[in-house]
């Protein structure tokens, strides 16, 4: 489906009748050289970088519910490039300019908007801790600018100024950051694939991987049996059930993260600010509403919700920090599933088995990384070898002690 | 969600701190491989888990619980056994 200004208007005439579904619904084919298992934002970039930059065709994506139905549409629609250590900051600041130019390339609004994402800080130590991040971002061609007091109140007027135990002593400011219409993201992806002959084929649960002699051969599914040259896993919150089809234990637990958004107000949050005392970050969704969240529910959980304790803690960090926030009444809450790592990194590698590659590992972080994970995937699975920003991302990482630890926390999945 | 401690009986989450699955150490010269996947690699699965709180708030007890991860559902629950305490859990 393709649009224009002259369509628009045609339509608009002619009653709407005309606008037809953005990608074909087609019955899988008995083989494909490229089976993408996982059709969220990761596996729909893949399989769309896959066509369009390695030039590879036969590919299928198959999805077990609908387009845009798990984390791609669960997310808090945060975009970022500022990581610390040098296995993830290229990565991210690879794919955060691949969203700078995602509209242009999908020829699709995706109303990405670089509306800046500003971490407070409260003690000295933070400052610090900011200045060393904030210059790892500067060299690895990111951007960041460190504020003072009065820096944040110009910005954020409205913030909790006066809190004795936790003042806001300032905050790196990363400009280039901010939010993506996360629905629109799988939409553009999932058309654009489409359009350079892909086959999103969804309600198509993969239940067995058929593997000989190291092999992979193809995969079995709810519509069949599908033949494959090389098998794509990219299901993350679910990597730890699919990949054990293949035999395989990962460094993954998963876990719950819940997100929530208010009811619509007037303009009120013009970027994304975190707490710097407490887990939680917020912004304003151009509906209106203010787009939450905080902690996961730090429990090895497979359900789509959480629980009231959370909901409190991050409701009183909020409050804590924008006081006003208790005005506003609570719209909706919800919870997604996280491929909790035992660093806190993701994965994009190959695995033992010839033929089966693997994405995950996301944690909390994985929308921000859907444009470059989708084209290190394609890049790996294409040219069997890592992207140069992706190196870092392997499986044997823990074996070898070559962890990517943001935080510093260990193999404690339910504190990154 | 509810936990149910032997001692206390079902009680507030709000009480308890999760320690995370209940795993079987290897031994101290099992060598690197064994630690390395005691340590890292997880079955990690959607249905029944065993797993360790502890009932921090409440009576101090670690309990070893079996609880359902799609569901939230508890199955079981126990007191830990003073061998547990050697590298039992993860």
């Amino acid at each position: 489906m393709r649009y224009s200004a002259l369509g628009l208007i045609k339509e608009a005439l002619t009653g709407h009748k005309g606008w037809r579904p953005q990608w074909r619904d087609v019955a899988p084919q008995s083989h494909y050289d490229y089976v993408i298992i996982g059709g969220g934002g990761h596996g729909l970039a893949t399989a769309y970088y896959l066509a369009k930059v390695f030039g590879a065709a036969r590919i299928a994506v198959l999805e077990k519910g609908w387009i845009g139905g798990g984390n791609v549409g669960r997310n808090t629609t945060i975009i970022r490039s500022n990581y610390l250590l040098d296995g993830n900051e290229p990565f991210y600041e690879f794919s955060l300019k691949l969203w700078e130019n995602l509209e242009q390339d999908l020829n699709y609004n995706a109303m990405v908007s670089q509306r800046g994402i500003l971490n407070l800080v409260h003690t000295d130590a933070q400052r610090d801790a900011a200045r060393r991040r904030g210059n790892a971002m500067i060299l690895n061609g990111s951007d960041a600018e460190l504020l003072d007091t009065d820096g944040v109140r110009a910005m954020y007027p409205f913030l909790n100024f006066y809190d004795a135990r936790f003042p806001i002593k300032g905050g790196l400011l990363h400009r280039r950051g901010g939010t993506v219409r996360h629905d629109a993201v799988a939409w553009g992806y999932a058309r654009g694939a489409d359009m350079r002959g892909v086959d999103i084929i969804q309600n198509c649960e993969v239940t067995g991987l058929r593997i000989e002699g190291g092999k992979v051969q193809g995969v079995e599914t709810s519509r069949g049996y599908i033949g494959a040259g090389k098998v794509g896993v990219s299901v993350a919150g679910n990597s730890s059930r699919v990949m054990a089809l293949a035999g395989m234990r990962l460094p993954i637990e998963s876990h719950v993260l819940q997100a929530f958004v208010s009811e619509g107000l007037k303009p009120f949050i013009p970027g994304v600010i975190t707490y710097g005392a407490g887990h939680f970050y917020c912004s304003q969704s151009d509906k209106g509403g203010l787009v939450f969240g905080g902690d996961i529910d730090m429990y090895n959980s497979y359900a789509q919700r959480g629980n009231l304790p959370v909901v409190e803690d991050v409701v009183e960090s909020g409050m804590s920090l924008i006081p006003a926030l208790g005005r506003a009444r609570l719209l909706r809450s919800w919870g997604g599933i996280m491929d909790m790592s035992m660093d806190g990194s993701p994965f994009i590698d190959r695995t033992d088995i010839e033929g089966l590659y693997f994405n995950g590992g996301w944690c909390y972080g994985g929308f921000k990384a859907t444009p470059a994970a989708g084209y290190c995937f394609a890049h790996l699975l294409k040219t069997d070898r890592p992207h140069e920003t992706a190196t870092a991302y392997r499986l044997d990482r823990f074996m070898s002690g070559h962890m990517i630890d943001e935080k510093g926390q260990g193999a404690q999945p339910n504190l990154h | 969600m509810r936990i149910t401690c032997p001692l206390c009986g079902e009680r507030d989450r709000r009480e308890f701190t999760y320690r995370g699955a209940a795993l079987d150490a290897p031994a101290a010269d099992d060598g690197a491989e064994a630690w390395h996947s005691h340590v890292h690699l997880r079955q990690n699965p959607a249905g029944p888990l065993e797993e360790w709180w502890h009932h921090q708030q409440g009576c101090g007890s670690w309990i070893r619980v079996r609880r359902d991860t799609v569901s939230h559902v508890m199955l079981a629950s126990a007191l830990a056994k003073p061998e547990d305490a050697d590298g039992g859990s993860a």
